[in-house]
């Protein structure tokens, strides 16, 4: 899945490489690395968001939940289908908030911070 | 006094429904069950018959979502071990759902669209009157009443998504 704006690069499905991920999920904020935070879904909800993002930083999004959701950025700065189990990845290039909701259900709704 | 009649007489179909007790687990499972398939037969005749886009991207919502919600409620009463009880309230549903089924049959075109997306909120807002004021209260298992609540959630969703298509509709 590709993203309409070239510093937000939104990484998707199995064919993100494993290797760069194992990468940055070793790496920690000691470190001044990025991170990789999980945002889970369950019962129509998105659970919390980390307060603590900073540029470089990854969301994972892990639908736990029984329906097909997806995490779909107000300024469409992202839109990612979450199938049920799915895993998908967001990497956030840019400081700034963006709100996002669910495209199929958008009571269900967000907001990730991302600093400097 | 059995709560499901106030459900029954939201809908209209107060005549032969009668039950001198709350629901139990089995029959909560067999009214929400039924209640997910008419909601998904509806869908079904809307992606047969509409051809309008937000009609048909809605009814596929339904059909997909119901589906789920169903699916897990046939897996958790396996894994309970509960048959699910017919009632009078699952035979007022279906009767009724029959009906709209076969009125809607006659229409086309923009006439089923309008009618198929006021349907759908009827029958969102009754079905989650009857969640919220009977089925969920009444539930005794804690998984069933977890399902239910999620259920809840999902359909009121959808309950805005049917009042919005409705508002698009001319």
């Amino acid at each position: 899945m590709t993203s309409p704006h070239p510093w937000l690069a939104v990484l998707a499905g199995a064919a993100l490489a494993a290797a760069p991920v194992a990468a940055l999920a070793a790496r920690s904020h000691a470190a001044k690395g990025p991170v990789i935070y999980t945002v889970t879904l369950q019962k129509m909800g998105f659970g919390p968001v980390p307060a603590s993002i900073h540029v470089g930083d990854t969301i994972e999004w892990v639908n736990d939940d029984i329906f097909v959701h997806s995490a779909t950025a107000k300024n469409h700065a992202f839109d990612v289908e979450l199938p049920v189990k799915a895993h998908r990845w967001t990497t956030f290039h840019a400081a700034g908030t963006y709100p996002f909701s669910c495209r199929y259900h958008p009571g269900m709704t967000g907001t990730v911070v991302v600093t400097k | 006094m059995f709560k499901a009649i106030g459900f029954a007489a939201a809908l209209s179909l107060t005549a032969g429904i009668a039950c001198a007790q709350a629901p139990n687990d089995a029959q909560i499972a067999h009214i929400a069950y039924t209640a997910g398939n008419i909601d998904i037969a509806a869908g079904k005749q809307a992606l047969a018959k509409s051809h309008n886009k937000a009609v048909l991207d809605f009814a596929n919502e339904m059909v997909r979502d119901h589906t789920a919600v169903n699916d897990q409620a046939l897996a958790l009463v396996k894994k309970l071990g509960v048959t699910p009880q017919d009632n009078p309230t699952s035979q007022a549903l279906s009767k009724d759902a029959a009906a709209k089924l076969k009125t809607y049959s006659g229409l086309s075109g923009a006439a089923f669209d309008k009618a198929y997306a006021m349907n759908e909120v009827a029958y969102h807002k009754t079905v989650n009157g009857a969640l919220a004021n009977t089925l969920i209260p009444n539930a005794k298992n804690a998984e069933l009443k977890s399902l239910l609540e999620t259920g809840l959630k999902l359909f009121k969703e959808h309950q805005m998504h049917a009042e919005h298509l409705v508002s698009t509709l001319k």
